[in-house]
């Protein structure tokens, strides 16, 4: 149980810095996205399914769908690679 | 002049700021709060899910200002985004994969959102909830066909109704002789589908606002023209 929230907390930990230091924007928005689907998976270990839902709906689903589609409107949605 | 206005909104913020703070009871908070509400949520709202009690037997003020504050941040996205160029291209069709995977998935997000909004006062989530996987479920097609759109008038009403009948039920209330947003009508028994009174009816309305208004948002963000 420990040891899920341990590895919950440092993949967002790494995915959260991951976002500042990706120079692509599309790499960052699915850094961004992992981030959010941990905290949702984090509130389902603390027995919270409502904020979890919320969160996964909301924070992982629909923040990164306008982040992705604010990109394309500004001319970033273009991977470097 | 712009420093002025500049000035006196700091100046009002600053009140503002300062009147909550004078009236605020720091440092008092009770962590008995959320026991009273488990011990007492079963018998005066009926929901079996007592988040639901709490957002909209409890708080329901909240839960429109909550509202109000997505309609305000959907309304002034519309009103930055602006009207598209009569000339601006559109975008391709998608592949064969998005395009099979969003007939696929259209009836199932749309039963997985309709169920868990008239759950809302017995599983975990709710119109709030609900409401984001409508959107998702319509904004989907769009995403792979980025030709077909939105009826953007049918949407507006929609959400024009929602948010009236949200209001109307806790005018209801009130006529009855209660507070604003009280629930009424039978609680029925714990853990039925029809229970709790009013609530669902209450987070049925709250689906179909969350919904229409993102997912007019979503459509208004994906039809502005791209730019290179």
């Amino acid at each position: 149980m420990e040891l899920l929230v341990l590895t919950i907390v440092v993949v967002m930990l790494c995915s959260a810095v991951a976002v500042l230091l990706f120079k692509d924007f599309l790499a960052a928005l699915a850094a961004f996205a992992v981030v959010s689907l941990g905290l949702s998976v984090l509130f389902v270990v603390l027995r919270a399914p409502d904020v979890a839902m919320t969160e996964a709906a909301i924070g992982a689903g629909l923040s990164s769908l306008l982040f992705a589609l604010a990109l394309r409107r500004l001319g970033l949605w273009r991977s470097r690679g | 002049m712009q420093r002025l206005s500049s000035a006196l909104f700091l100046l009002g913020l600053g009140v503002l700021i300062a009147a909550i703070l004078g009236t605020m009871q720091l440092g008092n908070v009770s962590p008995l709060a959320g026991d009273a509400i488990n011990a007492a949520a079963a018998d005066q709202v009926g929901a079996a899910n007592f988040v639901t009690a709490v957002v909209l037997g409890y708080r329901g003020f909240d839960t429109l200002l909550e509202l109000t504050i997505l309609f305000t941040a959907a309304t002034a996205g519309g009103l930055v985004l602006g009207k598209r160029r009569k000339d601006a291209r559109r975008d391709p069709d998608s592949g064969f994969i998005l395009r099979a995977g969003a007939d696929l998935f259209f009836p199932l997000l749309l039963v997985v959102g309709i169920y868990i909004i008239l759950h809302g006062h017995l599983t975990p989530g709710g119109g709030f909830q609900g409401g984001v996987i409508l959107a998702a479920a319509f904004f989907i097609p769009i995403l792979a066909r980025p030709g077909t759109s939105l009826d953007h008038r049918l949407v507006s009403i929609i959400e024009g109704l929602a948010g009236a009948g949200f209001i109307l039920i806790g005018l209801l209330a009130m006529l009855a002789g209660e507070e604003f947003l009280t629930p009424l009508l039978a609680k029925g028994q714990l853990g039925t589908l029809l229970s709790a009174g009013t609530l669902p009816l209450l987070y049925i309305a709250v689906g179909l606002k969350v919904g229409s208004e993102l997912a007019g948002l979503l459509a208004h963000l994906s039809e502005t023209e791209a730019s290179d």
